[in-house]
């Protein structure tokens, strides 16, 4: 038997749609343990078919980012735009990219 | 399926469906008193997706079983225009959220009863369902197809339920063991079969539950193992409400749950 917790730990869930190649977060839940969050999502989060996968994940596994380091995270590459590859002439035989 | 090689496709007896029926709904309704009471919002959201799915299931019963009786009979009809002595259910199925001597307030609700109650009946419908999937109805084969993948389900939500609660703190394990000695007594009525179900086991449309028995105790006696629970003695008193012979109870999940169709009879909304 083990201790007895007021709350249940928090899970990110992610969810894969029957066309999607990948899977993207939808939302959180709380769960006793890796299975139970599984079934919750299921009951949670497909009720309208959105899903034909499920991954969940404990949210404290998570490191994120933080909002102060914007600056240097992300604004650097707002000038670069070479970085896209945007200034290719692409042949019309290979269609859309 | 080759139509051509096979009899002629026949109906299950009325009583039958309406039993099978009945069970849906008056499990369906009960299970619906958690919306928006549930332990946790998860388990809530759970709950009721448990709920409709067995009143979806009802409705396709009893939309089966008005075509059968004819004279433009509804499944509504068959729903909210029957008294407590015509419906067919497992008194099992009809009884309060809590032990035999609590009180009749939602705050006496004891989610433990909910889940063994679940737990008990969704693992024998998992082998009625499937055994029904060859019945010589073809409705119901295929009610019976559908409903098995949502049985499946129910009785993998309860039985997790059930080994968590079993297997968890001293308060969890007793009220679950308490709920499986009230409830387990009840079960005895699912070994005895009644004039409409030995009927429809005749004609090759309804299943001969009694036959299932070894199985169902095998399987309760598994998830009981897992659990740290104790199954009680059988014995006592055999309820007979697939005969119509009901417990107080059914006629309060009745008259709240067939109260606004028959003050507006054909309202819709």
């Amino acid at each position: 038997m083990s201790d007895v917790k007021n709350e249940w730990p928090l899970w990110e869930v992610f969810l894969r749609s029957k066309q999607g190649l990948e899977h993207k977060h939808c939302g959180s839940l709380h769960a006793a343990d890796a299975q139970q969050a599984l079934q919750m999502a299921r009951d949670v989060y497909t009720r309208r078919m959105e899903g034909v996968s499920i991954w969940v994940v404990p949210s404290r596994a998570i490191t994120a980012s933080e909002p102060d380091d914007k600056a240097e995270f992300f604004e650097p590459a707002g000038d670069k735009i070479y970085r896209h590859p945007s200034f290719y002439d692409i042949p019309d035989e290979v269609g859309h990219m | 399926m080759g139509a051509a090689a096979q009899p002629a496709p026949v109906s299950a007896p009325l009583d039958y469906l309406l039993h099978l029926a009945d069970n849906a709904l008056v499990l369906g309704q009960r299970n619906a008193e958690w919306c928006g009471h549930g332990p946790v919002l998860e388990e809530d959201i759970a709950m009721a997706n448990i709920s409709l799915d067995m009143i979806g299931l009802a409705r396709l019963l009893y939309q089966h079983a008005a075509a059968l009786k004819g004279s433009g009979t509804t499944e509504d009809q068959l729903a909210y225009f029957r008294d407590a002595m015509e419906f067919r259910n497992y008194t099992l199925l009809e009884l309060p959220h809590h032990g035999p001597l609590a009180g009749t307030a939602s705050a006496n609700r004891d989610y433990a009863t909910t889940i063994a109650r679940n737990f008990l009946y969704s693992t024998l419908m998992l082998l009625v369902w499937e055994a029904l999937q060859e019945s010589m109805d073809p409705q119901l084969a295929a009610i019976a197809a559908k409903s098995l993948k949502e049985t499946r389900y129910h009785v993998r939500h309860s039985r997790d339920w059930l080994v968590r609660l079993g297997d968890g703190t001293a308060e969890s394990h007793g009220r679950m063991q308490a709920a499986i000695d009230h409830l387990m007594p009840y079960t005895q009525e699912f070994w005895t079969a009644s004039k409409a179900e030995a009927q429809a086991a005749s004609c090759g449309t309804g299943v001969d539950v009694p036959s299932l028995r070894g199985d169902w105790d095998a399987m309760v006696d598994e998830a009981f193992a897992e659990a740290s629970l104790q199954r009680p003695e059988a014995g006592g008193y055999v309820p007979r409400g697939k005969e119509g012979v009901h417990s107080e109870h059914l006629g309060y999940v009745l008259s709240e749950m067939q109260g606004l169709a028959r003050q507006h009879p054909g309202a819709t909304w």
